[in-house]
């Protein structure tokens, strides 16, 4: 029945958001690697919406790429359409957001992997997991298939034991009819994992030749070319709008009717959907005021004629659905292409993973993604792409990488799983991270290409143009900070040019930038530097120097916390030995597992009292350590 | 961050390196206790120098000396405390690190005062045991001692909680948690903002923040002028003793406190300024003032007295107004009716042992409904029905204290402070034309330490609001 399949360094299983950005990143960095995928068809697919990027989440596309990620690249070259968000705010809230032609960013990914040395892309479904002495060893697949290996990546998404749930219809199912994987979850659940079940779900799909956009609002994209790599040159001018519509009294009417008829009311989903993701029936339960709703109409590729409803997840039967569609304003006549449907599927208990995401209970285990609880593609890649990287280091014998809470929105995400847990489908928001400040948009080449090159994912072409970049905004930092503007005609005009005040005496470059209206365009008009700056230079430029005070406040907070980052714990110290922590405590640590005193600190029900008698006791430990070796 | 390998391995006895500067009030607060405010760690000569002032600076004495001078609020270089600081330099301390001990008379009011001050410059309240905690952690306490150490940290800190617990009247609570849901809304708007660009709520402008910061403002300061003030219960209902030279008012505080702190003669016009004594009375907390008689005078000392008197009155929250029952009623006695009329007083007729010569059908008239009281200070008669009918007063509520919320716990008035600089540097940042999501973060954090007053900081309960606010989803 059983045959060996073949020996790898590393094998993925799923080639979702996650599972590609892990086997790219296991593969680059000289893993041998193997990818196991439900479907090869599927690769990269994006279930839900077509799109990529938006608050917080594009942040993390953007860390994803200064690491040497692909999600940025491929997006950059399958977009039909791409918008910086929050424009009229300050820079850490910037985020960029594309909509993605969802068929070519799938064939672009693919291709990406099939072209990619060191990684084999294979169909399969793996049943069982080869552990022994709680160690990894491989994967058997459905056809007997024994692969063998020294670390293995799951990310199976929403596939493990996936049920699809429209009205009152019910059955076994990945997204959108895919196959679920039934046998790994059971297996996973033996080897002693506790699992949790969550719900999402999507909305119909219509055809957009039965779409009368005059009734809509068109929503185009950005003038200006954007991209979320810093490597991407080519950029895609040609795009495509969305368009905005609303629901209204009628449709709610319509909802309100049919209640009895939705799974989420007769208590077939047992499973926690996230409060961020409502269907459309839960707003309009919950929020019975609200006399609109916003619709918008996303295409879902340049070459096709599939449109998504966004705003419109449901899971109330078909033909509810189809007559839902027609009470909104351009929908009149709108045909239905796929329905909306609600999915329940597995996933595991995140605080059950170190900070690296390797598994406690096996070792050389890593989950990422949707299995550990989280939504979105982008926390999924972004898991994806630290879980490669850790699963290739361990191969190779070296330490895990581990962002910060201080360094990334990944940092945040990873940290906030694993120490917290979450009861819900995991969403990144801004106000997740406390230093959102320090974690921006714009930033995220600054913050990390330096780890994504240590570990030999980014060029030295790339690290070079990364050093140059450095460099020059320091010197034009330290030039303005150093350089005085005159009381001239020239001086004068500029800043009236702006509605601004002008200077009565000489004022110092930096200080002048400071005013909330000027941009360096006029300093730069006023103090011209040697050699013109590219934009992105100019930006950080303007933005190092125009919130100097408040980056300055919070990388004072994280110094402080610094301390207690460096502050290391045991894999495994007997917290119920400590008699000083209070129970709480010693049941919360027991079961994270903290790998510093910072982390401990983070753990919900352990307060300071708690943490200063944890510190004490690693003192003392520590000292009868070094007394002992003297 | 790359996992270090090499874990970094602490200096032991290494003072300073380690650790912020912190401060706490190291003896238990009582009536005319000394309590001693200890300052540890590398800032402490520092903080302590933009407050004190004396002779020479802290800075510049020698280690394990005593230093006499005040402590004063460097904003306005008002005196707020006379003080004995002592300076020990590391790291022959307690803790290894540079201490002051700033010793205050003790005055629960003055010595919070001060470390408020201490607070405002820089240091960080410590947490309970967090001294013990240094001293180990800096090697001056044997690893023998490790258990104790942190039996003493739990043990500490769950006393304090209590106590930080029991002093959170459910008023003071309750107001706390009306400002932070005046904050919450808002800040959960502001996220919505930032998170969901494109969803149809409006705006939130600094305008709106700005309205917001003052609302909150204007709250944080309400409460801390109550820490500031000590109402009620705390400092004690104000009470002052007036009468004529020699009618017993410096007998009538010593009977009350049990203890011969005023200076009683027969000489009148003795007590020459306002004496100050904190007494509880069945219950009834009273900071009792004596003062100079009141009499027409030629002597200067005894008119500021005099009108030091009129000004007490006026502040007073209860008068004792003593008469002298061998004596006849003067124009100065009945001036004292005038000037205490309108405050809950009760009058006493004092030296009952000697013949009668006032006119008690006049003083009744002049009393009305209010508690009349006969003594005899020196046999001790009458003090009872005195005590009995200040508690009758109070417990009736005839004595309208004007708000009975209070704030007196140093974590409290700490993290309230804190809350308000906050609110304060968000402000500036509206002023300063930083953008809405920047503003955001000194609100959040604003937000935050109020909610730690009471206990409460779980970042979820934003997103919580955020989703049950909003409808938000795809
Ligand atoms: N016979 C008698 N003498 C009293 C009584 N109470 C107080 N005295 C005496 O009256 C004198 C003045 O008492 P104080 O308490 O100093 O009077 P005072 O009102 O504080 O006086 P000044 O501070 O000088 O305004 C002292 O000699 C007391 O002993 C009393 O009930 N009977
Ligand atoms: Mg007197």
């Amino acid at each position: 029945m059983s045959f060996h399949g073949g020996d790898f360094d590393v094998i993925v299983i799923g080639a979702g958001h996650a599972g590609v950005e892990a086997g790219l990143a296991s593969a680059r960095m000289g893993a041998n690697t193997l990818m196991l995928t439900l479907n090869l068809d599927a690769v990269a697919y994006m279930p839900c919406n077509p799109s990529v990027g938006g608050p917080a989440k594009g942040i993390v596309v953007r860390e994803i790429d200064a690491l040497g990620g692909e999600m940025a690249k491929n997006i950059d070259k399958t977009h039909i359409q791409m918008r910086m968000l929050n424009t009229g705010k300050g820079p850490a809230v910037r985020a960029l957001r594309a909509q993605a032609d969802k068929f070519l960013y799938q064939h672009e990914m693919k291709k990406t992997i099939e072209e990619t040395d060191n990684l084999l892309l294979r169909q399969g479904m793996v049943e069982r997991l080869i552990v022994e002495n709680n160690e990894i060893r491989g994967v058997v697949t459905q056809t007997g298939a024994e692969y063998y290996s020294k670390a293995v990546v799951i990310t199976t998404g929403t596939y493990l034991r996936g049920k699809v749930i429209i009205g009152d219809l019910a059955y076994e199912s990945g997204p959108n009819n895919q196959q679920p994987s039934v046998n790994l979850s059971y297996h996973l659940q033996e080897l002693g994992f506790e699992m949790v079940r969550f719900k999402t779900g999507t909305p119909p799909r219509v055809n957009s030749q039965t779409i009368d956009y005059t009734k809509t609002e068109i929503q185009p994209g950005d003038d200006i070319p954007r991209a979320f790599s810093y490597e991407t040159t080519k950029f895609i001018t040609d795009q495509l709008p969305c368009w905005l519509t609303y629901t209204n009294e009628e449709t709610h009417q319509l909802i309100n009717n049919n209640l009895d008829r939705s799974p989420m009311y007769s208590g077939m989903i047992e499973g926690t959907g996230p409060r961020y993701c409502p269907s459309i029936e839960d707003k309009i339960v919950r929020f019975n005021d609200k006399p609109r709703h916003q619709i918008f109409l996303e295409p879902e590729g340049r070459n096709t004629q599939e449109v998504y409803v966004q705003g419109l997840s449901t899971s109330l039967p078909e033909d509810v659905q189809h007559k839902i569609l027609r009470t909104v304003p351009g929908l009149e006549n709108v045909r239905m292409m796929r329905a909306g449907y609600a999915i329940e599927y597995d996933s595991i208990v995140p605080t059950q993973l170190w900070p690296s995401l390797e598994t406690k209970k096996i070792s050389g285990l890593f989950t990422a993604g949707q299995i550990n609880g989280t939504s979105g593609y982008e926390e999924a890649a972004g898991q994806g792409m630290m879980a490669g990287i850790n699963a290739a280091r361990k191969v190779q014998g070296k330490e895990a990488i581990i962002l910060n809470r201080s360094e990334a929105y990944i940092g945040v995400l990873i940290d906030d799983l694993i120490t917290k847990g979450t009861n819900e489908p995991y969403r990144l928001l801004t106000s997740r991270a406390e230093y959102r400040l320090l974690l921006r948009h714009d930033n995220a080449d600054l913050r990390l290409t330096e780890i994504g090159h240590d570990i030999g994912l980014i060029s030295l072409e790339r690290y070079e143009n990364f050093i140059n970049k450095k460099a020059l905004i320091d010197e034009e930092i330290q030039r303005l900070k150093q350089t005085m503007i005159k009381v001239t005609e020239e001086s004068k005009t500029v800043l009236e040019s702006i509605g601004s005040t002008p200077i009565k005496e000489a004022i110092n470059a930096a200080l002048l930038l400071k005013r909330p209206e000027v941009t360096y365009e006029q300093v730069e008009k006023l103090t011209p530097p040697d050699k013109r700056l590219d934009s992105e230079v100019a930006e950080q430029v303007e933005i190092q120097i125009k919130y100097e005070g408040y980056i300055a406040k919070q990388l004072e907070q994280v110094e402080k916390l610094k301390k207690m980052e460096t502050k290391k714990i045991p894999e495994n110290l007997d917290y119920n030995a400590i008699t000083g922590l209070a129970t709480e405590a010693k049941q919360k640590l027991t079961k994270v597992r903290p790998l510093s005193v910072a982390q401990a600190s983070r753990v919900s029900g352990v307060n300071p009292a708690d943490v200063s008698v944890l510190l004490v006791y690693l003192e003392q430990g520590r000292l009868k350590r070094t007394e002992n070796t003297k | 961050m790359k996992i270090d390998v090499k874990e970094r391995i602490s200096k032991r006895g290494d003072p300073g390196m380690e650790f912020d500067t912190i401060a706490a009030i190291s003896t238990p607060m009582g009536e005319g206790a000394i309590a001693i405010i200890r300052v540890s760690g590398n800032d402490a000569l520092h903080i302590g120098d933009k407050l004190y002032r004396g002779k020479k600076r802290l800075c510049e004495v020698e280690t394990h000396s005593i230093n006499y001078g005040h402590i004063v609020d460097p904003e306005t270089e008002e005196r707020v405390e006379e003080v004995m600081v002592s300076v020990l330099l590391a790291p022959r301390t307690f803790t290894k690190e540079n201490m002051i001990e700033i010793n205050c008379h003790g005055g629960i009011v003055s010595v919070n005062r001060v470390l408020q001050l201490v607070l405002k410059e820089g240091a960080r309240l410590a947490e309970p045991g967090e001294f013990t905690k240094r001293a180990f952690l800096n090697g001056r306490i044997d690893l023998s001692q490790a258990e104790s150490v942190m039996d003493l940290i739990r043990a500490k800190s769950d006393r304090a909680l209590n106590v930080a617990m029991s002093q959170l009247e459910g008023k003071l609570s309750k107001r706390i948690q009306k400002l932070r849901r005046e904050l919450l809304e808002t800040v959960a708007h502001v996220e919505v903002n930032i998170d969901y660009p494109e969803y149809d709520a409006e705006e939130i402008t600094v305008n709106i923040l700005m309205e917001k910061a003052e609302i909150v403002q204007n709250g944080i300061n309400r409460l801390l002028q109550t820490a500031e003030q000590g109402k009620i219960l705390r400092e004690g209902l104000s009470t002052v003793i007036i009468g004529r030279p020699n009618v017993g008012k410096s007998s009538l505080l010593n009977s009350l406190v049990h203890d011969n702190k005023a200076i009683v003669t027969d000489i009148p016009g003795t007590t020459r300024d306002v004496i100050e004594e904190y007494v509880n009375v069945r219950g009834v907390p009273l900071r009792l003032l004596d003062t100079a008689g009141i009499r027409e005078t030629e002597d200067i000392v005894e008119k500021l007295g005099v009108e030091k008197s009129r000004k007490v009155v006026s502040k007073a929250e209860l008068v004792l107004l003593v008469l002298n029952y061998n004596e006849e009623l003067t124009t100065s006695d009945e001036e004292l009716f005038e000037i205490s009329q309108g405050s809950d007083r009760i009058i006493i007729i004092n030296k009952t042992d000697l013949p009668e010569k006032i006119d008690m059908k006049r003083v009744k008239m002049l009393a009305g409904n209010q508690f009349i009281i006969s003594t005899s200070l020196v046999n001790d008669e009458g003090v009872d029905e005195l005590e009995e009918a200040i508690k009758q007063l109070f417990f009736s509520g005839e004595i309208e204290s004007e708000d009975l919320t209070y704030v007196s716990n140093s974590r409290h008035i700490a993290l309230l402070n804190q809350a308000k600089k906050a609110v304060d540097d968000a402000m500036n940042a509206i002023n300063e034309g930083m953008p809405v999501d920047m503003v955001q973060i000194d609100i959040t954090r604003a937000w935050e330490l109020l909610g730690e007053v009471i206990g409460d900081s779980v970042h979820e309960s934003l997103i919580d609001q955020l989703f049950s606010q909003f409808c938000l989803g795809k």
